[in-house]
């Protein structure tokens, strides 16, 4: 990936991304309001933040999809407004939802992909059989997309985006709606990317993803860069896991209390009811000490539990407010997150 | 993964613009995309295989005997009206089905991909002039049935067909710039059919101009409908060629030279 790149260090080290000020509203909503990010070729950055915080809007203005308000942004020092045309050569994009020919098949995605791009007739069908082999495609590569599972969908919206071998690809939430094993079968492959020296910029609302796959990370929240850092940066921000016990007799709770707070040599809650104990766990090795101390002590447990971090809780830390939330209830959250997508 | 697809193109020109060449060949492929569509979907064929028969058929008998004093005589005077009239209103389906695939999450990565900027829409209205190849040979089936027997011959009732093709695919940029500015698919086609609906009627399509009244005549003898029917009548009746033609290929020209330009910025706007 050498002549494309106009920095002075391609590939390794130079700037896949530069973004300044962005800024876009959608009527009253002004969904992105000054994001900087910069993003070094080569690697994977992840761009993390709930539903409704900017993070589709972003990627779409740099993806020369939008034209940003206000603010420039440079793709391998090209601008995307006016050099646009020679960005989309650079650049691969895969969106939230799947950006593929619903009525067509697999082949015919892919072959009509590949023409577009300059493929000549014979090179789009060996080109669209290669990636459909790579992506585990091939058995479904004549049948019409319509009877496609999600995974399969945004297998073959990956593979399209692959055609052009374009230096920098996108993906809008890669693994969003993917079951357990769909979604690490894409993070392998996004691995495996960045190995053949491509740069991903990815959004994703789990912080698990952005830990797996992301060098860097922003976190992004009402349409602003709130946090930027390396993964480790940023979960020392976040704070520590808490581990939950669930006693089996509650009469056993002040005790057993008593004794996690001994051992753990921290605050915890309880909460009679359920019969269960929260406490910070900074050291999990302690967590050892603290079960045997527990059997020793005859306190019978019910359930054993590690809460990692979620989201919502980066967001607390960050930002001081928690993911925007019906003060009602959580059942309403989704359908209030929903709507802000639907907007 | 293995390695081959993925290893790069050793040097890429990069060009911030789109030659014509490419342009061209965007289209073409974007309307290979869209014949692959009408095969998976046959079902979007009905318009235009029912309406050129149930249209002719009716006009023929209801109007035929009122106008020229019995059906066959009619023919000459029909059978060009319902064809202009039949394949340009097919033409407003390509607006609708622009707007419905617009919505399509496809679109995004046409307008991601280095392509021409209006490939996607030529492609569309290109690969729509197979509708309105089915809808001529449909109508003129039609009137054959019915006892039709243009005295131009043959090969004039081809340049015919064929000229009302390409009149109706330049009008069909119209529909298909209503098509990217609205919100909804029907809309689409209640814009379109307040506007063609007069256009088609108020000409000579269907009856005689000098029975209107004058301040009419004037409308529908400026009307570019009434110039193609008096064009492609000319053709299939008496195989000439008059000033008729000329202006009907002219108007098609202004209309596209308008309509493309206008429609692919809108389109380009679009989010």
């Amino acid at each position: 990936m050498d002549s494309p790149i106009r920095n002075d260090v391609p590939g390794q080290g130079g700037w896949a991304v530069e973004a300044r000020g962005l800024r876009k509203a959608f009527g009253d909503n002004q969904a992105v309001d000054g994001v900087d990010l910069n993003v070094r070729a080569g690697t994977i950055y992840g761009v993390l933040g709930p539903n409704g915080a900017g993070k589709t809007t972003t990627i779409r203005m740099l993806a020369t999809l939008l034209r940003p308000d206000a603010g420039s942004a440079r793709i391998f020092g090209y601008d995307v407004m006016k050099e646009s045309q020679i960005v989309r050569q650079l650049i691969g994009v895969t969106g939230q939802y799947a950006s593929v020919d619903e009525s067509l098949s697999a082949t015919e995605n892919l072959v009509i992909f590949s023409r577009l791009l300059g493929l000549g007739r014979g090179e789009a069908r060996r080109k669209a059989a290669e990636l459909l082999e790579e992506f585990g495609l091939t058995e479904a590569a004549k049948r019409p997309l319509k009877n496609f599972s999600g995974g399969m969908r945004r297998r073959l919206d990956l593979a399209a985006s692959l055609i052009a071998q374009p230096p920098l690809i996108f993906l809008d939430e890669p693994t969003t709606g993917l079951d357990p094993r769909t979604r690490s079968q894409m993070w392998d492959t996004i691995r495996r990317l960045v190995k053949t020296g491509s740069t991903v910029l990815l959004t994703t609302q789990y912080l698990d993803e952005a830990d797996q796959l992301a060098d860097r990370i922003a976190v992004i929240d009402r349409g602003r860069v709130v946090a930027e850092g390396t993964v480790d940066e940023l979960k020392a921000s976040i704070g520590n896991s808490s581990l939950q016990l669930r006693i089996q007799d509650s009469r056993d709770i002040q005790s057993a209390r008593r004794i996690v707070e001994q051992v753990l040599n921290v605050r915890s809650s309880v909460s009679a009811e359920a019969g269960k104990i929260t406490a910070p766990m900074a050291d999990a090795d302690r967590v050892t000490d603290l079960l045997v101390s527990l059997r020793n002590e005859g306190v019978r447990l019910a359930e054993i539990s590690v809460q990692k971090p979620t989201l919502d809780e980066v967001f607390l830390t960050i930002t001081g407010h928690g993911v925007e939330r019906n003060q009602a209830s959580d059942s309403d959250d989704e359908s209030k997150r929903l709507e802000e997508v639907a907007r | 993964m293995r390695t081959t697809a993925l290893e790069r193109n050793a040097a890429r020109p990069l060009k911030n613009h789109t030659s014509f060449g490419q342009s061209v060949r965007h289209s073409l492929t974007m309307a290979y995309r869209g014949l692959l569509k009408i095969r998976r979907t046959p079902e979007q064929l009905f318009d235009v295989t029912l309406q050129p028969i149930l249209f002719t058929l009716m006009f023929t008998y209801i109007f035929g005997g009122a106008i020229s004093g019995d059906v066959h005589s009619y023919l000459p005077v029909i059978i060009p009206g319902i064809l202009v009239q039949t394949v340009i209103t097919t033409s407003i389906v390509t607006g609708v089905q622009l707007r419905e695939d617009m919505d399509k999450g496809v679109f995004d990565r046409f307008k991601s991909l280095p392509i021409a900027r209006m490939a996607p829409l030529a492609g569309a209205l290109l690969a729509d002039t197979i509708r309105y190849a089915i809808a001529t040979v449909l109508t003129f089936a039609m009137g054959y049935i019915m006892g039709y027997n243009p005295d131009g011959g043959l090969g004039h009732v081809a340049i015919a067909a064929l000229l009302v093709i390409v009149c109706s695919w330049a009008i069909s940029w119209i529909f298909a710039f209503f098509g990217v500015i609205a919100r909804t698919a029907s809309s689409v086609q209640g814009i379109s059919m307040i506007v063609l609906f007069p256009l088609t009627f108020l000409s000579n399509a269907f009856v005689p101009v000098d029975t209107m009244p004058n301040w009419l005549q004037w409308f529908v003898k400026a009307n570019p409908i009434s110039h193609l029917v008096t064009a492609v009548r000319d053709l299939t009746n008496s195989g000439t060629v008059g000033s008729d033609l000329a202006i009907s290929l002219i108007g098609a020209a202004i209309i596209v030279a308008i309509f493309a330009p206008l429609t692919v910025r809108a389109y380009m706007r679009r989010t």
